[in-house]
């Protein structure tokens, strides 16, 4: 039987592939938005910043920011599922998606719920991926600030796969 | 809308940080209508391959058209707040070309304002998304 792989190198492994994947979209940069992986799970943090206001009287956070957080976590989210394996079985070519052949799944149509106001503090996301076919992909997101349980937004989705050719 | 209201939803969005960063400019307000451009920028590029903007640059300006709408709705207040916005993308924006969201307020009740919204590229023809939205309904006298 082999040993293990060592942790430092699973974690490096899924990092590096993570960063790449994340560099590779401008806008998420733009936002301020980043990921913080756990094992598989991924947990996007967009950082305050006054950029994100859309009432300034409140303040309150831009309903637009709000929603493009949302769709970065959906397609980062749904893209790292699926090249979860592959980066496991260390197929993934890291010096390809930095040259630009990372093709990412596209939005259909994307509808947000805005249950709180977004207060002029961090926010934290997460998605999930409840259906993911060869076409077709439908992915939940959750957003919330202060307390886990009590969501500011939550938005669902659906995407067009990225497809093989062949 | 008078010339007070005008003025005030002018300021209401000129006063909007992030529609600000984004570099969206007011290019028309009348009642319950607003359109709002956004010019192409590199550092809102969602897909690293074709260049084309992120979809959710596309639903920032979407939703301050849509709340732009709003107040310049007779019937709405002078603030608002979006309760729910679904945004159809129809085909991505041709890279370069400033993207142009019209918004239309089509009713308002004494609690809820109905928005629906195209934007466009230069190819004015073949919308780029479209996006319908419930805002809410801000009084002062409430």
């Amino acid at each position: 039987m082999s040993r293990p792989e060592p942790v430092t190198q699973v974690k490096r492994r899924r990092d590096l592939a993570l960063s790449v994947i994340v560099s590779q979209v401008p806008y998420i940069e733009f936002l301020g938005v980043r990921f913080d992986r756990h094992g598989d799970e991924l947990t996007a943090t967009m950082g305050f910043h006054d950029n994100l206001i859309g009432n300034p009287m409140l303040p309150a956070l831009h309903g637009g920011a709000t929603a493009a957080f949302l769709e970065i976590t959906a397609i980062i989210g749904l893209a790292w599922s699926t090249l979860w394996d592959d980066i496991e079985a260390e197929r993934l070519d890291v010096e390809a998606v930095q040259n630009g052949a990372l093709v990412l799944p596209k939005t259909i149509d994307f509808t947000v719920d805005y249950l709180r106001t977004g207060l002029p503090r961090d926010a934290y996301a997460r998605a999930r991926v409840n259906r993911s076919g060869r076409r077709y992909a439908s992915v939940h997101v959750e957003a919330w600030q202060d307390n886990r349980d009590r969501l500011f937004a939550q938005a669902s989705g659906h995407f067009l796969m990225p497809q093989s050719h062949g | 809308m008078t010339k007070d209201q005008m003025t005030a939803a002018r300021q209401f969005i000129d006063a909007i940080p992030h529609s600000r960063r984004l570099g969206m400019q007011l290019e028309e307000l009348s009642d319950g209508r607003a359109i709002i451009s956004m010019p192409y920028d590199s550092a809102l590029i969602g897909d690293p391959v074709t260049k084309v903007i992120h979809g959710g640059a596309v639903s920032a300006l979407m939703d301050t058209a849509g709340g732009a709408a709003v107040v310049a709705h007779p019937l709405a207040g002078l603030g608002t707040a979006t309760l729910d916005l679904r945004i159809d993308y129809m085909r991505p924006a041709t890279p370069g070309q400033t993207i142009t969201a019209t918004a239309e307020c089509y009713h308002v009740t004494r609690t809820v304002a109905f928005v629906r919204a195209t934007a466009c590229d230069e190819d004015t023809g073949r919308p780029v998304a479209t996006a319908t939205g419930a805002f809410t309904v801000v009084k002062a006298s409430a």
